[in-house]
């Protein structure tokens, strides 16, 4: 029974770290969350004040990213699942290795082809982009996953009414796999929101409220980051942006699953 | 029965097929774009040669920063492997389903926290403590500890989920045989799932080489060859982050060529664990 002993102190071992780091960022962060925290700017370096602006900058970053991602993540995964003739393979691959590139060479990316190529500089644009390139790879194996769940008779039930495959994808296969859609692209945003590394120089550093698309502006990891790296005295801060981080990434998480569960539930009913 | 509407809806839908696929190679070409000045021979030999990473003067020696990468990644899987195996074994055989799924959920936690989070514990916890023992603490052993504990649910997520595929008949014929934990673990069911296992240390090995943000916040980022686990040492990701601000010419081609590296590099291994993960397992 040691040998059973040992694998259960390093399964501890692993879950005591993880709660370490649960508690300190609990402990030092959501101390100081308040509603002037939520809805101030930042001010002394953002060594206090709030995080309003960050957070417009955030889910600004987000909402372009999903934006562009959604539409040509599902049009590629209907076009995988449902059109590909066996042709599928080279995407799949190309997908499966763009998953694997480092968020940094993203960054490095966006910035030759967004920031300077593009001429949109650093900006919520250039940023949201660059996210939205990160974003495919996971929201696509999930749509096309949630596609190749469906019951194979749905689609040959579809062909002997004479419905075209493009109606049975509109008004049948999307519907149905809608939730795990909805899941995965919720799934996609909140990875997204914990990037860093690609955005540093894609949507940049400046923690004003941005005025429009094209301002940088600067997201709650970079936040994070530079609290942490370029303000002295600056980790109170820190920590208070890294809580709000995490219950953001969180709320995303669950919100996730509740779309999931609740809207099977309703599909469920009928039946 | 063939529909007009098919026609125009595949075409249209593999074009955005196509756009996709095309974005790997634009990735790529981007920054063969950008570091096409300092891919020749002359270049790379200073790459390699070069006394010293000294951009301002043109000394372009990116070999410490090289040898700081490998090793704080193998530092770290050498550190996270036993213990994400020892986990996953435990939550697929041994544990209760209540503890089974607290481990389960833990991991999925664990990998969800952003790594800028996990820079800023351990710069504030990680680093004080190894500073109370050797100065500075921003060091090799800090970067591999806090890089450790984040590849820890990539590696114990695939192979809990390739123990769990071992054919259960195996695992009963071993306990009939009144084989022990230990021998039907080692003998038995990690030899049956080494396909994922070793997929999913080559993933962790993969995200180590490319994570950017934590080991630039623990690491202290002095550009020196490592000779003892508490130098301070900056891996190339860091590089390309602290100094992509106000590089220009050569330099900045520099960073590009040193992006353009860690990515092929990456994506060799991820190439490596599609193959493990389909060609390894047990095919009886």
């Amino acid at each position: 029974m040691l040998f059973g002993a040992v694998l259960g102190a390093a399964a501890a071992l692993c879950v005591l770290a993880l709660a370490w780091v649960l508690w300190d960022v609990a402990r030092h962060g959501l101390t100081l969350w308040s509603w002037s925290y939520l809805l101030d700017e930042p001010s002394n370096a953002g060594r206090s004040g709030g995080i309003a602006p960050i957070l417009v900058s955030t889910l600004a970053i987000l909402a372009v990213a999903l934006t562009v991602a959604f539409p040509v993540g599902v049009a590629t995964a209907v076009w995988l699942a449902e059109f590909a003739p066996g042709r599928a393979a080279p995407v799949r691959l190309a997908l499966h290795a763009l998953a694997g590139v480092p968020s940094i060479v993203f960054g490095l990316f966006g910035s030759a082809l967004f920031s300077v190529l593009l001429g949109l500089g650093f900006s919520i644009l250039s940023g949201g982009l660059t996210l939205a390139c990160m974003m495919l790879p996971p929201l696509i194996s999930t749509t096309e996953a949630g596609l190749s769940a469906l019951p194979s008779e749905w689609r040959r039930g579809g062909a002997a009414l004479g419905m075209s495959r493009s109606s049975l994808v509109a008004h049948v296969l999307l519907p149905a796999a809608a939730p795990t859609i909805v899941a995965g692209a919720v799934l996609a945003v909140g990875r997204a929101t914990a990037e860093t590394a690609a955005l540093i120089y894609t949507s940049g550093y400046v923690d004003r409220m941005p005025g429009s698309w094209l301002d940088s502006g600067r997201s709650l990891a970079v936040h994070i980051y530079d609290l942490s790296m370029n303000v002295a005295g600056g980790d109170r801060a820190a920590y208070a942006a890294a809580s709000a981080l995490v219950v953001l990434i969180l709320v995303i998480n669950l919100f996730a699953a509740s779309v999931r569960r609740r809207w099977a539930l309703r599909q469920l009913a009928p039946d | 029965m063939r529909h007009d509407s098919d026609v125009l809806a595949k075409q249209l839908l593999g074009v955005f097929a196509a756009a996709t696929a095309l974005l790997l190679a634009l990735v790529l070409g981007f920054l063969i774009r950008e570091s096409v000045s300092v891919i020749s021979v002359a270049h790379v030999w200073h790459f390699l040669t070069d006394d010293g990473w000294y951009p301002l003067e043109r000394r372009f020696g990116l070999l410490p920063m090289a040898w700081a990468t490998l090793v704080v990644s193998l530092g770290a899987l050498l550190v996270a492997a036993p213990l994400a195996l020892a986990l996953a074994a435990y939550e697929t055989f041994l544990a209760s389903p209540v503890v089974a799924s607290i481990l389960r959920l833990g991991m999925g936690l664990l990998a969800g926290i952003p790594s800028v989070v996990y820079g800023l514990w351990g710069l504030t916890v990680v680093v004080p403590l190894i500073a109370g023992w050797q100065a500075p603490g921003t060091s090799l052993l800090a970067a591999i500890l806090v890089l450790a504990l984040m590849i820890v649910p990539t590696i114990a997520i695939t192979s809990s989920a390739a123990l769990a595929r071992v054919p259960l008949p195996w695992l009963q014929g071993a306990a009939a045989l009144g084989m022990s934990h230990r021998t039907l673990l080692l003998g038995i069911a990690f030899p049956a799932a080494r396909g994922g296992i070793v997929a999913g240390i080559v993933l962790a090995a993969a995200r180590a080489l490319g994570e950017t943000m934590a080991v630039l916040m623990v690491a202290g980022n002095v550009v020196q060859t490592p000779s003892s686990l508490f130098d301070s040492v900056r891996v190339l990701t860091a590089n390309i982050a602290l100094e992509m601000a106000y590089a220009e010419g050569d330099h900045r081609a520099a960073l590009f060529a040193s992006g353009l590296a860690l990515a092929l590099l990456v994506l060799a291994l991820t190439a490596l664990a599609h193959r493990a993960q389909r060609g390894g397992s047990y095919a009886a």
